[in-house]
């Protein structure tokens, strides 16, 4: 390490220099950089899998000339928006392998960034409400241990011990028959994941630009060959769009169209009060999610408002729909109070899997259509979108969600596998 | 120096209060008391408490800080008989008898906190410090411990989600806010005929006006208010008080919490009102904003419209020797109040010049122009302050106004932009919103007067946009400050906020300007990262009280003026709001209404043990517990067996298209059905997946009757319309859901046609006028019946159909015929043996008519019906699909639902399939299973290995139909 | 929390309502090709701003209707039957 790499090192002895140097030596996480006219590969999006992308292309391809653009500020879309949660319980063999490369690579991110993530595997239990719930439970349950990913299915009596604030009375709406858990699963500080992500890029020489929108692409022979934004117009050899919430906006100023329909999903947050939840508790049959962050707060949400929309803007109706089963759950919640509510836009697909890989005009890659469940995503994303751009071929584990699978009729349906995405 | 406590009601103190009736409660284990009108802040000011509570990171001492929502400090820990609240804001909670109070978020007591060691390292600490460290070795050994000590209240394990109360209301014109700008517009618009209603959070209309000195009309502002509030009622005008607007929704919705119901109206004494309004306006007024020096964070340092407004509303003076420090004029008032209470006061105003300095002498007041306090001295409460002059002062009560925030939020939830005021210091309403008006204080009226004509404007329906004030400089009076025209105080003063001190911006959060400037220096500039990276304005006061300053800091800190750096958003609820309150009363079934069978008392006389198979209530079986299956198999198989099947619904398409769109639905051509013939079909998805299966029954060339999966009509009968109406004349065919109308019952068994015999309905019954998969009507008690030949247990079986309201007789008759009931296990382990599916059990999202053996209808027709094309992608067509089978268990136990088929390639397993369906099957008395296997159907005979939860099971591949294949059963 | 004006019923809360898709899609023959049944049955206009839409009025007159909608304000431009 270099004396400068050293000084912008961060730990616990900087803390204590710093502190007696009054914060001065302190350097920015990432510098604002005006946009070059040429680079070999432009991201467009500054959210978790944009910055991902753009440190992985630097990291594991060496690419120096990369840049990075966010029409607003960086990580303020659904990377900054989401409830944190990070699992690979998934059905489908591929999809397995994705979000489990992606928990992997959270496991060693905040040593690899050193950028504490606050990276928390306090495990998830995803509650059946039934005997039917069960069986459902147990066809998924065992795609995941075939595929990889250590799943335990709990009896009612473990399941209540994991979470004692759950009602165990079997006059609830919804009683404790057992639920399946993966122990590796946690929660993340969201934010931490983006501007580590960026802090790494920066110092890899990516070139950071915010409050830079795309407002048109330019081609030549068929091909991108630059980008046309508020800023200027930016050339580069390949461009990658990671752009939840605007997927469709841009693949318009391009001239197609994606199978991606956007809605609001809502996020609540409480009072912060002392930890009472160890572990992030699901119910697929209602849908709600409650974990509890290192702050105290009760961080929760529930099913999709299926009315398109890119207000980010919560609908009372929805929050009412999320709160009621929360405290039928958990009835000891219900004297705490909501503090926080906000929307974010997630591009849903049709069977609930992301798509990666060209788009339908060449030079310009996706990384889009992750729903709501992008955040647990952004390592593997990140690296496998880098992989794309970087060799303008798919990763093994990336081909299985190329664009072209609606086309085959090969989805990969997590939408229907009886998994909660 | 004494600290606060109550005085007399001299001057007019304590309006708010009932001296006659005193409350007692505890604070910490204290006893105290209060009186009737008192918040539990006043109370405790009154009884000379100064210490509520600690900071979040530094654990230091707080005092009450404010008298409203608004508040940061004082959150404490409410029991009482009937209710506990962990994070109750002590100024805006009234005072009740028996409350047991505790502070929060100390190791020990507000008083004695263990933890405020961490004050000492405060340095090493600053904003974001976590993400610098807790890395090695791993972030999970310090979790537990930051966990500890993060939380502000706890919750009790024992609590009970209360009932709460809802209402929904739909209005022309919603007024939010009860002070003379609101009043004036709700008067306004109710005297031109609109119905109004006007909401208010406090107990009595008036706003500020109960606390501050004005003249409306040649009355004292009280008064004025409370006429006010007679002519509002007397001109229709719905008021609702205790009542805070929370949110404001699409479509002019606005959500409203209302409290200070009694118990028997609502378990936590509040309302949630769901109002639509035509239009809305917003007179929600300001809050005042607080002055940055040193140390402004100990207890004793207070808003100095909340030390006037504890002093006039419920009499209790917060301090002897009383520094007002402002930056306007409007902390004037204060200082002439609390000196006629008996306090000495010295006014610190940080502008050169003031109207109002010279009578405040007269009045024996110290006024220090040009001067501001840089640091309050004192530990842990306030002691003095030193003045940016040098000049020391004591005092125990430091009261602060460094402006006026106006309380914009609701206009930001409907999508307003605002923007930054220069000329009062304060962020307005900037681009009109649609359906929304601000008026008042909370859109910068200068002056009582403004804010007056704006509501009257706003409440005509005039625009109320900001302008230069036409009503001329009215005297600014000193006992009146609302209505001179300087109570704004301009941009904060950033002076005391630099340099190494320590300067608080956001009290609860611990966010001090040097955090702010380290945010800059890492470049979290833009306001958004700023707020995230040092949470100021992300704590339970969703930072009412910093955010200006903060915006301030950060303008002046990234060279940019206030307006350049923006807002962040607000978002609801405006105040933190109960969850009981939210759910309201949508607790237990209301939540998902359970479905009940017309029959279910009989079933619950007969001893059923029900269970839920989606929302419906159905008997599993009859008996104590699931042995009685394998006896409820045998008796319908070989005697005669009743089971309730009306949840299979009967959905009518009725017209001259009906065929046509029974062609269109369905995969299996029903258009050649003969009247008075049944037809087991799969009808698909446009994904070509079995979307439901179902039997039709044709009445008539016109008139089709369809059966569907239990759980799935409402589902069936919406897919039906849904291409009703996109490709069929809507006067040609008809869609009727009767499901409800009927009751059916069907009865099962060799011996069945005895039973049915028995029940005297009126028809043939030879097997050649009622033959298998034919239909016939009859009656049953004189009414319209009808009989179906139709079968899902593999035996001869009737299903009989009559009104919902003679199921009971049905089946008493049946029973008293010789039928014995069946449960939906039984049906289960039936069906089964017959290989007859369950769609959305043994079938998935991906099964297609082919992977079945029903692959006939996709090869043979060449006209439209749902799914058609999606039979013929690469996909549909592949090679390897998963196909329905039989699987025969290798051992004497069932395998599993839900293990998974194994194949070895590449030393890797993979799963090739799974099983759906399992069981011990009765009649052949040993185990059977169903499910999914990739090319299934080519590899009967084959061994397989099957995984479930790291157990190993072994299971041939065989036919999915393991009794009686030729269907001689059916006609026996 | 929105208020749709069903053109059969009068204006309604949203929560009766269900959204069934782009408004003015035609459903192919079935000897269209692979990608334009794809076309059909996946893409989606995802209009960020004035939008066609259909929706069926499920807890109401169960009509299917159109509605334009601008999905970045939620303001409600239009609601037309879509069957006379």
């Amino acid at each position: 390490m270099t004396d400068a790499m050293r000084k912008r090192h961060y730990s616990a002895w900087s803390l204590f220099r710093e502190g007696l140097r009054g914060q001065r030596g302190w350097t920015p996480a990432w510098r604002d950089r005006d946009p070059k006219p040429g680079y070999d590969v432009v991201i467009i999006g500054g959210g978790g899998h944009g910055l991902a992308t753009a440190y992985y292309l630097a990291k594991q391809h060496g690419l120096k000339r990369v840049a990075l653009l966010e029409r607003g500020w960086i990580g303020g879309g659904n990377t900054g928006r989401n409830t944190t949660i990070i699992r690979s319980n998934y059905f489908y063999p591929q999809s397995a392998a994705l979000y489990d490369l992606s928990v992997n690579l959270y496991e060693g991110l905040t040593r690899e960034l050193n950028y504490n993530i606050m990276f928390s595997q306090r495990g998830l239990i995803e509650i059946a409400h039934s005997e039917g719930d069960l069986e459902m439970m147990a066809r998924a349950a065992n795609a995941m241990r075939i595929n990889g990913i250590p799943i335990e299915l709990l009896s009612r009596e473990q399941t209540l011990a994991l979470a004692p604030l759950l009602d165990p009375s079997p006059n609830t709406r919804w009683p404790v028959r057992g639920a399946l858990q993966q122990r590796r699963a946690g929660t993340a500080r969201h934010d931490a994941v983006a501007w580590g992500y960026a802090r790494a890029a920066d110092a890899l020489g990516v070139h950071i630009i915010q409050n830079c929108e795309v407002t048109g692409f330019e081609l030549a022979a068929g091909r991108i060959a630059a980008v046309k934004t508020s800023r200027g117009t930016i050339h580069a050899e390949r461009f990658g769009m990671a752009v939840a919430g605007s997927s469709s906006a841009v693949a318009k100023l391009a001239g197609f169209e994606l199978p991606i329909q956007s809605y609001t999903l809502q996020a609540m947050v409480s009072e912060p009060v002392k930890p009472c939840l160890d572990t992030i508790v699901l119910s697929s049959t209602n849908g709600v999610y409650v974990s509890q962050s290192d702050k105290g707060e009760l961080v929760f949400g529930g099913n999709l408002d299926r009315c398109p929309s890119y207000m980010q803007r919560g609908s009372f109706r929805v929050s009412q729909s999320v709160i009621a089963p929360l405290i039928e759950m958990f009835p000891a919640f219900a004297t705490l109070k909501l503090m926080r509510q906000w929307g974010g836009v997630v591009d849903t697909t049709p069977d609930n899997s992301p798509i990666i890989g060209p788009s339908p005009i060449p030079g310009l890659f996706l990384n889009c259509g992750w729903g709501t469940g992008g955040f647990k995503a952004i390592p593997a994303g990140g690296t496998l979108f880098a992989h794309v751009l970087a060799t303008g071929q798919h990763h093994p584990l990336s081909e299985p969600f190329d664009l072209s699978r609606f086309e085959s009729g090969e989805l990969i349906d997590e939408a229907h596998a009886g998994v909660v995405h | 120096m004494s600290g606060p406590q109550r005085v007399d009601d001299s001057n007019g103190n304590g309006r708010d209060i009932d001296r006659s009736r005193r409350l007692d409660f505890s604070f910490d284990g204290q006893a105290m008391s209060g009186f009737t009108g008192d918040t539990i802040a006043s109370a405790l000011l009154a009884n000379g408490v100064r210490l509520v509570g600690r900071s979040f990171k530094y654990h230091r001492p707080r005092g009450i800080f404010t008298a409203g929502g608004e508040e940061p400090n004082a959150i404490v820990d409410l029991r009482q008989p009937q209710r506990h609240d962990p994070n109750t804001r002590a100024t805006i909670e009234p005072l009740q008898d028996a409350m047991t109070i505790r502070s929060t978020h100390a190791r020990g007591t507000a008083q004695r906190d263990r933890f405020s060691f961490l004050d000492r390292f405060a340095r090493f600490i600053p904003a974001g410090f976590y993400y610098k460290t807790f890395m090695w070795p791993r972030f999970r050994l310090y979790e537990d411990s930051i966990r500890a000590l993060a939380g502000i209240g706890r919750v009790d394990s024992n609590a009970r989600a209360p009932r709460s109360r809802q209402q929904f209301l739909n209005v022309d014109l919603c007024v939010i806010g009860g002070g003379p700008a609101g009043i004036t517009a709700a008067l306004a618009a109710a005297r031109s005929g609109r119905e109004v209603l006007l909401v208010d959070d406090q107990t009595r209309l008036g706003g500020s006006l109960r606390w501050r000195n004005a003249q409306l009309d040649g009355f004292p502002g009280i008064e004025w208010s409370a006429k006010k509030g007679a002519e509002l009622r007397a001109a229709g005008v719905r008021i609702l008080s205790q009542t805070t607007a929370v949110g404001i929704y699409d479509h002019n919705a606005v959500v409203l919490v209302e409290k200070g119901l009694p118990p028997a109206q609502s378990a936590n004494g509040e309302r949630l009102w769901q109002v639509r309004a035509g239009s809305i306006i917003l007179a929600s007024g300001a809050i005042e904003r607080p002055l940055l020096f040193e140390n402004n964070d100990r207890p004793g340092v207070m808003l100095a419209d909340a030390v006037l407004r504890y002093l006039r509303s419920y009499a209790v003076r917060c301090g002897e020797r009383v520094v007002v420090a402002t930056s306007n004029d409007s902390a004037y008032e204060v200082a002439h109040e609390l000196t006629a209470a008996g306090a000495h006061c010295v006014i610190v105003d940080a502008r050169s010049h003031s109207v109002l300095a010279d009578t405040a002498r007269a009045a024996g007041i110290d006024v220090h122009l040009g001067d501001s306090i840089d640091s309050a001295l004192g530990r842990p409460q306030v002691e003095g302050a030193r003045l940016a002059s040098g000049t020391r002062l004591e005092a125990d009560l430091i009261a602060v106004s460094g402006g006026w925030t106006p309380l914009i939020h609701l206009y930001c939830h409907a999508r307003g932009k605002p923007r930054w005021d220069d000329r009062i210091g304060a962020l307005v309403p900037g681009d009109s919103v649609a359906g929304l008006q601000v008026a008042g204080v909370a859109n910068g009226a200068r002056t009582l007067d403004e804010a007056i004509e704006q509501g009257s404007r706003a409440g005509s329906g005039a625009p109320t946009a900001l302008r230069e004030s036409s009503l001329g400089s009215p005297q600014p009076s000193a006992l009146s400050p609302m209505q001179s025209t300087d109570f704004w105080g301009g941009t904060p003063n950033l002076q005391a906020a630099s340099g190494h001190r320590r300067v608080w911006v956001d009290l609860q959060h611990d966010v001090t300007t040097k955090d702010i400037e380290l945010a800059v220096r890492e470049n979290f500039a833009s306001v958004e990262h700023l707020k995230r990276y040092t949470t100021l304005g992300m704590a339970t006061d969703q930072g009412k009280t910093s955010n200006v300053n903060g915006l301030a800091i950060l303008a002046a800190q990234t060279g940019r003026g206030i307006d350049a750096v923006g807002v962040t958003t607000f978002r609801p609820p405006f105040v933190p709001v109960s969850l009981a309150t939210i759910s309201s009363r949508n607790l237990g079934e209301l939540q998902v209404p359970v479905r009940r069978l017309a029959a279910e008392n009989v079933h619950r006389e007969e001893g059923a043990y029900f269970r839920e198979y989606g929302d419906l209530l159905r008997p599993a079986w009859y008996g104590r517990d699931a042995s009685a299956i394998p006896r409820e198999c045998r008796q319908a198989r070989s005697g005669v067996a009743v089971f309730d099947a009306s949840s299979l619904g009967k959905i009518e398409v009725i017209g001259a298209q009906a065929a046509a769109l029974l062609d269109f639905i369905f995969y299996t051509r029903m258009s050649t059905l003969a009247p008075g013939r049944l037809r087991y079909g799969l009808a698909l998805a446009e994904s070509g997946a079995i979307f439901d299966d179902g039997v039709v029954l044709r009445l008539a060339p016109d008139h089709f009757v369809v059966s569907c999966s239990s759980g799935h009509v409402a589902a069936m009968v919406a897919h039906l319309e849904e291409w009703r109406q996109d490709r069929f004349d809507l006067a040609k065919v008809f869609i009727h859901d009767a499901s409800a109308h009927w009751a059916t019952m069907a009865v099962s068994g060799p011996q069945s046609k005895r039973v049915v015999a028995a029940l005297d309905l009126g028809i043939a019954l030879d097997d050649v006028q009622l033959p298998h998969m034919a239909a016939s009507a009859g009656t049953f008690a004189g009414r319209a019946a009808r009989v179906a030949r139709v079968s899902f247990t593999g035996e001869r079986c009737y299903e009989i159909a009559v009104p919902a309201r003679l199921a009971a007789d049905l089946w008493h008759k049946a029973r008293a015929a010789g039928a014995e009931p069946i449960g939906v296990e039984t049906l289960g382990v039936l069906r089964a043996e017959k290989g007859y599916i369950f769609v959305g059990q043994d079938t998935d999202s991906e099964t297609m008519p082919h992977d079945i053996g029903m692959g006939g209808a996709r090869d043979k027709r060449g006209d439209a019906y749902v799914g058609d094309r999606s039979l013929f992608t690469p996909f549909a067509k592949r090679e390897g699909r998963k196909q329905l089978v039989g699987i025969a268990a290798a051992g004497l136990e069932p395998i599993p639902v839900g293990a998974h088929a194994l194949e070895q390639a590449n030393g890797k397993r993979r799963s090739v399939g799974y099983v759906t369906s399992s069981c011990l099957s009765p009649a052949l008395d040993r185990p059977i299973a169903l499910g999914l296997v990739e090319r299934g159907r080519k590899r009967l005979g084959e061994e397989l290995q099957f995984e479930h939860l790291g157990l190993r099971f072994t299971g041939t591949l065989v036919g999915s139909c393991f009794l009686d294949l030729s269907g001689a059963r059916l006609h026996a | 929390m929105q208020k749709f004006p069903c053109p059969f019923c009068g204006p309604r809360a949203d929560r009766e309502f269900r959204y069934g898709g782009d408004a003015g899609k035609q459903r192919p023959a079935r000897d269209c090709s692979d990608a334009e049944w794809a076309r059909y049955r996946y893409q989606r206009a995802n209009t960020r701003g004035v939008a066609r839409e259909l929706w069926l009025h499920a807890d109401g007159c169960a009509r299917w209707i159109e509605i334009e909608r601008d999905t970045t304000t939620h303001a409600v431009i239009a609601a037309r039957p879509l069957a006379p």
